[in-house]
């Protein structure tokens, strides 16, 4: 399975990309041990214009690459602990939809709908505004908007096991639902989700870069979101404060992307041939 | 009537009710999530005047039954939204539903031309890349959809803004119209159509690279169809056989997936209007969250989920009317 991700050129070229992103958060704190918000230089210096400053400043005089290692902790943190959280719930809802099926299933499936109808990103605006901006309900407001997905998934996949002779046989022998649900059931539908997973990732990411763009985000911490928020004013000018943190953002989604693709050839050979 | 039309309206009537209980768990929802909100309207209202006494503040909330239990309040809440009913504004002085209603159409013009553009740009893409599946220009199109596939709509709208109208000039930096030049109809469209170029360009791009990726696919599918075979070997041109035959299926997932965007387009609109200074809703709510006007944003909510379900209602009829299968289970 690993394997095959790596071989395929997407996997690779995403996995590299991922840990580049994923070395610049470790490193963060080694090349700039002075923090994201320290002050450097003058303001508005270009990328290259001082020795020593490869990114330039931003409007307050805070060093551009400094603000990027750091901002690429905050957001493979949220995309990561958001997505756990999205898949948690959407996990739940939809084996649990998926299994009983009848009132459970209806019930359930409406909710579902309810929180599809509402605009995901509108709605975590408005959670984030209504509980504050903190790092902790960006994350939640951002798993509250995106587990619907996963949860119709899980429940798709769900039906489609139960039914299966291996299933049927666990109920006659009388394995207790929960066993049934947690041992042969999902281990055997998941697959599908790992792939969401991947690009669940990424969206959250940009949720979360959205969001602080809109100056939601969490005043204590530098994310790629605050850095292009900073650098909107004066977009006619240093446009660069925008585009260097936009263009990470970019990456590591694509990167994101790329995997999530590789993981679903490895795990659909079937379909590669496409 | 025909079986044909009873099975259609069967299907639409529970379409139709299914619809209104997720109308209902959205409004109660919306209910729940005004409660969330430290202090409530009385207080935002005290609070902006300055002057209120504790008894003039009670006299207050039992007037607009804030003093009731939750439950009577929640019915009245909800009985007040089916009637249009979304609350009152303080900040703008004005009705929810009014305010809402002003900025809906600029969003709704943004929305539609932006699933417009994507749908025939992408399908047109998709298909051309399925034509010549695996040559170069298929490799290009598909790298170039990864990379749009990847651009967060604001990214998307900055850019545009840096190239197109701070570097070149050639398009306007925001509004809907130039203000304070007396028009003719015909400029009047042409100076909106303007205006509207990026914005529309910077919603549609990311949802090009979805289209473009599935019309790819499901046309490669299609392709393989023995209907296919069959109607290259009636001696149809490959014009007819790609438009007439296989477009028409592989339409069907893209059909489902704009229903199922709907909603986030919304979402994206936040960005766009508020990159390009659209008087949309999307503006409004992004200024009532800085102004704390919690009955404002979440009217915007309310008033944004009515029209997702209304057109998923009609892309559900369209789908019935352009899947063929439907005659089959007569």
């Amino acid at each position: 399975m690993l394997r095959r991700v790596l071989l395929s050129p997407a996997g690779f070229v995403g996995l590299l990309l991922l840990l580049m992103i994923v070395g610049m958060a470790l490193s963060a704190g080694y090349f700039f041990p002075k923090g994201p918000w320290a002050l450097v230089a003058r303001p508005y210096q270009w990328p290259g214009q001082r020795p020593g400053l490869p990114f330039g400043t931003d409007s307050l005089g805070r060093d551009i690459l400094a603000a990027i290692f750091y901002g690429a902790r905050v957001s493979l943190i949220v995309g990561l602990v958001a997505t756990v959280c999205a898949l948690a719930v959407g996990i739940t809802v939809g084996s649990l939809a998926g299994y009983f099926g009848r009132g459970v299933d209806a019930v359930l499936m409406r909710i579902t709908d309810a929180f599809q109808t509402i605009p995901g990103f509108l709605f975590a605006i408005v959670l984030v505004s209504i509980l504050s901006p903190s790092v902790t309900n960006i994350v939640i407001a951002i798993a509250v908007v995106s587990w619907p997905p996963v949860a119709r998934l899980t429940r798709a996949e769900v039906l489609r096991v139960r039914e299966t002779e291996y299933v049927q046989s666990c109920k006659i022998i009388g394995m207790s639902t929960p066993r049934i649900i947690l041992t042969q059931v999902l281990p055997n539908s998941l697959s599908p989700v790992i792939v969401v997973a991947a690009v669940l990732v990424a969206t959250a990411i940009i949720t979360e870069a959205g969001l602080s763009f809109l100056g939601l985000g969490d005043p204590n911490v530098m994310s790629w979101g605050t850095l292009i928020n900073v650098g909107r004013p004066s977009i006619r000018s240093t446009w660069f404060i925008c585009v260097l943190p936009g263009l990470f953002v970019v990456m590591t989604v694509l990167a994101l992307n790329l995997l999530g693709d590789a993981i679903n050839d490895a795990l659909n050979p079937h379909f590669r041939k496409r | 009537m025909t079986a044909l039309n009873r099975h259609l309206l069967h299907y639409l009537g529970w379409r139709l009710l299914q619809s209104l209980v997720v109308i209902t768990i959205v409004v109660i929802g919306s209910f729940m999530l005004l409660h969330l909100v430290p202090g409530d309207m009385v207080d935002v209202l005290g609070g902006q005047r300055g002057d209120m006494d504790a008894e003039l503040m009670a006299t207050l909330r039992a007037r607009y039954g804030l003093d009731q239990p939750m439950l009577v309040q929640l019915f009245h809440y909800v009985t007040g939204v089916l009637q249009g009913d979304l609350g009152y504004s303080f900040r703008n002085s004005n009705t929810v539903l009014s305010l809402v209603l002003q900025r809906l159409p600029a969003t709704i013009l943004l929305v539609v031309c932006s699933v417009a553009v994507a749908v025939f740009i992408g399908t047109l893409a998709g298909v051309f890349a399925a034509r010549h599946v695996h040559r170069p220009i298929d490799v290009i199109i598909s790298m170039v959809v990864l990379i749009f596939y990847a651009t967060p709509v604001f990214m998307t709208g900055l850019g545009l803004v840096i190239i197109f109208s701070v570097k070149l000039k050639l398009l306007p930096v925001g509004g809907l119209i130039t203000p304070g030049v007396d028009m003719t109809t015909l400029q009047l469209i042409g100076d909106v159509a303007r205006h509207m170029i990026l914005p529309v360009l910077s919603l549609s791009l990311f949802y090009i690279a979805i289209y473009a990726r599935l019309a790819r696919a499901s046309m490669l599918q299609v392709l393989n169809q023995d209907y296919i075979r069959t109607a290259y070997a009636k001696g149809l041109g490959t014009s007819h056989v790609i438009i007439g035959h296989a477009l028409r299926n592989a339409l069907l997932p893209v059909v489902t997936m704009v229903g199922l965007q709907i909603a986030e387009l919304f979402g994206g609109a936040v960005l766009t209007e508020t990159i390009f200074s659209l008087p949309g809703v999307g503006r409004l709510a992004y200024d009532s969250v800085f102004e704390r006007d919690y009955p404002l944003i979440l009217g915007v909510l309310l008033v944004c989920s009515f029209v997702i379900i209304l057109v998923n209602l009609i892309i559900d009829l369209i789908y019935t009317l352009l899947d063929p299968r439907v005659e089959v289970s007569r």
